[in-house]
């Protein structure tokens, strides 16, 4: 009747991750935020709230930032996900980000680094895809980059929470790389 | 969490016909209310229908001028939509005011129809709720509901419904498309949500099995100024204490169009008719927006620790309304 009828509690799924594909047998209730940390012993992206509230397991799934907590694995099956592991590519130079994180200090204990690394990214990727946000003034132009000043930067990381308040140099760090 | 199976249709029929013939299922688009309830335990369903990759993901005009967006078109990608920026910016804003980049890459447009109340008691298993457990109270009724409903709710339920694209489509007189085994048939947004009554249990009006496949946006509110505007306790990423959504236009000085909804305050989107009617053929002066508006919120109902609803409500709707309405023209 359909293409994928899985009705036992796990299924077999192939996912690129970093670049590097892998074939796993899931349960059915593994989230992609467990499946990175405890199958694949990628443990960068942190575990936090665990409830899509505070961004700390923001990871790229098909180029585009979210949150991996509440992503059933079994559903990616197919996707290409990107971590903080994966940004610098050969791993060779540190992404900007990381570099410009790190040059700008913007962290205390670090928990959240990952995960407002990535979302970083991501949104940097849609504003040059023209996505506005809550604070684009309604009056710019669809499909156009959207310039990011600090309150555009503010806004589109507010799905990253800081408890050691970094927030600032979060900022200072993400205008380096825009400029 | 619970054990449960998981099916990936490939059509819509294909997911109806799995949703019929597992007791116990649910469909899945985004998950990022579905999952969250399951591991609160809110939600156990035996079989997981994967609506996600159905083919419902554009957004497309039709010859009369309507727009059809399709029920897994994600809430980023339906606020960027420069066919929906440039017709129902009201749409575009109401999208962008809720949730985060990341939780609005995954949900989609029918999921968040879909989303259950936030309420605290809710989503407590340690606590009576009628919208979980029929029957066995509400604890919000004695307990903390500064956050809750001053509208339409009964001494069942006190829950708001947490949408905000929601109340943006019910001012902008859109209809949910759904489809069942019954065939398809399409509801006014604003008659989609219910308000709790005896049955807090059922959000909307959906019948089990029935999938929503899409939301159509009227050709006739299409270019008319509107806008939303949002009240919450931190200045992104949580949801509404009160706010609006508002089409307006005027000709000569005089209101010739209007929607008008509230969200926050109800167990769904609150169209405002009585303010609404108040303000067809009136002069679009804030006066007259002052009227209309305690027209509407003079019946609401606040509870012990939520009065202050009202006069944050009246606010954002006569700020809402005088910006969009055209400066009087100098004598």
């Amino acid at each position: 009747m359909t293409s994928d009828n899985r009705l036992g509690p796990h299924s077999e799924i192939t996912l690129r991750v970093n670049g590097k594909p892998h074939t796993l047998l899931v349960d059915h209730r593994r989230v992609l935020l467990d499946l990175l940390r405890e199958d694949l012993g990628l443990t960068g992206s942190k575990k936090g709230c665990d409830h899509g509230q505070c961004g700390a397991c923001t990871v790229l799934a098909d180029g585009r930032r979210v949150n991996s907590c509440l992503l059933l694995a079994v559903t990616l099956d197919g996707s290409e996900v990107t971590t903080i592991e994966g940004l610098s590519g050969d791993g060779e130079e540190p992404h900007p980000l990381q570099r410009a994180f790190l040059e700008r200090d913007a962290f205390q204990c670090g928990y959240c680094t990952p995960g407002q690394i990535c979302s970083a990214v991501g949104m940097l990727a849609e504003a040059a895809a023209g996505h506005p946000s809550h604070v684009t003034d309604p009056a710019e132009p669809s499909g156009r980059p959207v310039p990011l000043d600090r309150t555009e930067i503010r806004e589109r990381l507010s799905g990253n929470l800081c408890r050691c308040g970094a927030y600032p140099r979060i900022v200072d760090a993400v205008e380096d790389v825009i400029r | 969490m619970k054990a449960f199976g998981y099916v990936r249709p490939r059509t819509v029929e294909e997911a109806a016909e799995a949703y019929a013939a597992h007791p116990g299922a649910r469909y899945l688009a985004g998950g990022t209310n579905l999952v969250d309830l399951m591991k609160l335990g809110v939600e156990s369903p035996a079989v997981l229908v994967d609506i996600g990759r159905l083919p419902l993901d554009t957004v497309e005009e039709r010859p009369d001028g309507s727009l059809r967006v399709g029920a897994t078109v994600r809430n980023s990608d339906l606020a960027a939509h420069p066919l929906v920026r440039d017709r129902y910016p009201v749409l575009s804003q109401a999208l962008l005011a809720g949730a985060s980049g990341q939780l609005r890459n995954a949900a989609t447009t029918g999921g968040n129809l879909l989303q259950r109340t936030r309420c605290p008691y809710f989503q407590d298993l340690d606590k009576p709720c009628n919208k979980r457990v029929p029957g066995s109270g509400c604890a919000a009724l004695a307990g903390v509901h500064r956050d809750h409903a001053v509208f339409g709710h009964s001494d069942r339920c006190i829950a708001t419904h947490p949408s905000d694209m929601a109340v943006a489509l019910a001012a902008l007189d859109a209809r949910v498309e759904l489809y069942g085994t019954e065939g398809t048939r399409s509801i006014p947004v604003a008659d989609f949500h219910r308000l709790p009554g005896e049955h807090p249990e059922r959000d909307t009006e959906i019948r089990p099995g029935e999938l929503i496949t899409g939301v159509l946006l009227p050709a006739a509110r299409a270019g008319v100024p509107s806008a939303y505007r949002k009240a919450r306790d931190r200045a992104s990423y949580a949801f509404a204490l009160a706010s609006v959504a508002v089409v307006l236009r005027v000709a000569d000085g005089v209101v010739d169009q209007v929607g008008l909804a509230f969200g926050g305050l109800a167990h769904r989107p609150w169209r405002a008719h009585h303010a609404e009617t108040a303000l067809l053929g009136a002069a679009a002066t804030p006066p007259a927006f002052e009227g209309a508006i305690d027209l509407e919120l003079e019946r609401a109902e606040p509870l012990r620790d939520n009065a202050f609803k009202v006069p944050l409500a009246h606010n954002l709707a006569l700020d809402t309304l005088t910006r969009l309405a055209p400066a009087p023209s100098p004598v």
